[in-house]
């Protein structure tokens, strides 16, 4: 009598518990995209993809578009650690390859957009910083982000490509907390894509460098091999690399891949 | 001492209700340490240990959130005094107030010290002006954002401890002649000591774990901001392996320094 009573509410919540991943729908017999579609997409991709996923919604009655954004390098760890995702956008290449390398994209993943490094500045940009040297002057506080994360990287090769040794006070766990330096007032400048500094255009300015060019960032995307809605997976990758998908891209500030 | 050996000498059986979920939350809590055991590099585990950078974390690590504990004890007993013993108008919302650090998302904390403490904030921007004192991006900043998120686990414990604490030494001792000041120090602290020391224990590995708040309002500077979390948590950037021997290297020295000091200081069976 006792025993049932504790075991019976924690059986139903752990039932409960495991409820909160399902929810996909099976493909239509037409072939038409329905049911949930889950998108796992860079932390850079937050306003172009959201818009994206409203316009998908529109095109195709009985679709909803769910998305994780967040570091590229936690959205792999998660995707080869099980969590079941049906399309995944990276804002580096060397995540795409960790999913690549684990067997789990259904075919090759597609460069779809590529994004170039700013110094992001306070409004008005009060330090009237022009270049990528102006970040040594003495006394100005700069945010870069870590190494290991895409944008420190970028950074790293921009720096070099300038011959210019910046000593930053903070290495940023992701852009937007560099980003979050600068909006908040803590740092003058920080290195963070372009795409950013324009989503923050009402806190801070953008200032762009040659050498940025030489430091860009591809972003791939892949439909994944477990994704269990892969119907509207490939539809949603093939509105992403459209025409209209690429406008929406460029008004967040990305530029189109290179290449054909 | 006579309770507890009565209590474990009655010899009836543990009821089922209260064992399996016991054993349940147990496992739960352990498992996931497990997981980590299994995917220790332990072959590479030495070369992992002594690369550049990972001792200067954890000694950051280990002094920031000591001297975080040591600013909690000073300021958080007292409080919790007050909390405990004084009748005021708005006790209660006061109390609701020191608990928000619990509920604040930490990163929210680290953006709340920031806007007061940062160039920009009304205490940092005169600190700035005054001394040409800045506290993010600083060791200071980390000890500040960890007994931010820190505190309210030792004011928790001590108040509990001190409403468990029978009223009638401190009125004996008040009889005597003692004026408030001599009673808490020579009477109320030493009743509340273990309460003390377990909130002090918490309050330490609240602060030697935190990362949002430490992150977002003293950044990350190898060295000087880098605690161990923020390392565990750029090498998980790159290579899981590096983030699971760090996070072991944390939690040896965590559950070896907390199990030292529960024998010696609470007591602990």
């Amino acid at each position: 009598m006792t025993r049932r009573a504790v075991v019976v509410p924690l059986v139903a919540a752990v039932l409960a518990l495991a409820g909160c991943g399902g929810g996909t729908t099976a493909p239509a017999a037409d072939g038409a995209p329905r049911g949930t579609l889950t998108v796992f997409a860079a932390a850079s991709l937050t306003e172009s993809f959201t818009t994206l996923g409203r316009r998908f919604e529109a095109e195709h009655p009985g679709t909803t578009v769910t998305f994780n954004f967040a570091g590229s390098s936690a959205l792999a760890t998660q995707i080869t650690q099980g969590a079941p995702a049906d399309v995944f956008a990276s804002a580096a290449p060397r995540n795409m390859a960790t999913v690549t390398d684990a067997g789990l994209a259904a075919d090759a993943p597609a460069v779809f957009a590529r994004n170039q490094l700013v110094i992001a500045v306070p409004q008005g940009n009060p330090q009237r910083l022009t270049g990528l040297a102006d970040l040594t002057r003495p006394g100005l506080k700069v945010a870069l982000c870590a190494a290991q994360v895409p944008c420190g990287a970028a950074a790293t090769t921009a720096l070099d490509a300038a011959g210019v040794r910046v000593t930053p006070v903070t290495l940023e766990q992701d852009v937007r907390g560099a980003l979050a330096k600068v909006k908040l007032g803590e740092v003058d400048a920080a290195l963070v894509y372009r795409t950013d500094a324009r989503a923050a255009d009402r806190e801070v300015d953008g200032v762009e460098f040659p050498e940025s060019a030489r430091a860009g960032n591809d972003y791939p995307i892949v439909v994944l091999t477990d994704a269990p809605n892969p119907t509207a997976a490939r539809a949603f990758v093939a509105l992403v690399r459209s025409a209209p998908g690429r406008a929406v891209l460029t008004d967040a500030g990305f530029q189109p891949p290179a290449g054909p | 001492m006579t309770a507890s050996t009565r209590r474990r000498g009655t010899g009836q059986r543990v009821p089922v209700a209260l064992l399996v979920p016991a054993a349940l939350g147990l496992l739960f809590l352990v498992l996931p340490l497990g997981g980590l055991l299994l995917r220790t590099p332990w072959t590479s585990l030495g070369p992992r240990l002594t690369a550049p950078g990972v001792l200067t974390a954890l000694r950051l690590s280990v002094q920031c959130a000591t001297l975080a504990t040591l600013l909690c004890l000073t300021l958080g007993v007292p409080l919790a005094w007050l909390l405990a013993r004084v009748e005021f108008p708005g006790r209660r919302l006061v109390r609701a107030l020191v608990t928000v650090p619990l509920v604040l998302p930490p990163v929210v904390g680290g953006v709340a010290l920031l806007l007061v403490f940062g160039r920009r904030g009304p205490i940092g921007g005169w600190l700035d002006a005054t001394f040409g004192v800045t506290l993010p991006f600083t060791t200071t900043g980390v000890v500040l954002a960890e007994a931010f998120v820190a505190m309210p686990f030792l004011i928790i414990a001590v108040e509990g401890a001190l409403r468990g604490v029978d009223h009638r030494y401190e009125e004996a001792a008040a009889t005597l002649g003692a004026n408030r000041w001599t009673t808490f120090t020579r009477v109320t602290l030493p009743l509340v000591a273990p309460g003390v020391a377990a909130g002090a224990v918490l309050c330490w590995a609240r602060a030697l774990g935190e990362f949002g708040a430490t992150i977002t309002f003293a950044g990350n500077y190898p060295g000087r901001t880098q605690t161990m979390p923020l390392a565990v948590y750029l090498a998980l950037e790159t290579d899981l392996e590096a983030a699971v021997v760090l996070s072991l290297v944390l939690l040896t020295v965590s559950v070896v320094i907390l199990a030292g000091l529960r024998d010696r200081w609470i007591g602990g069976p």
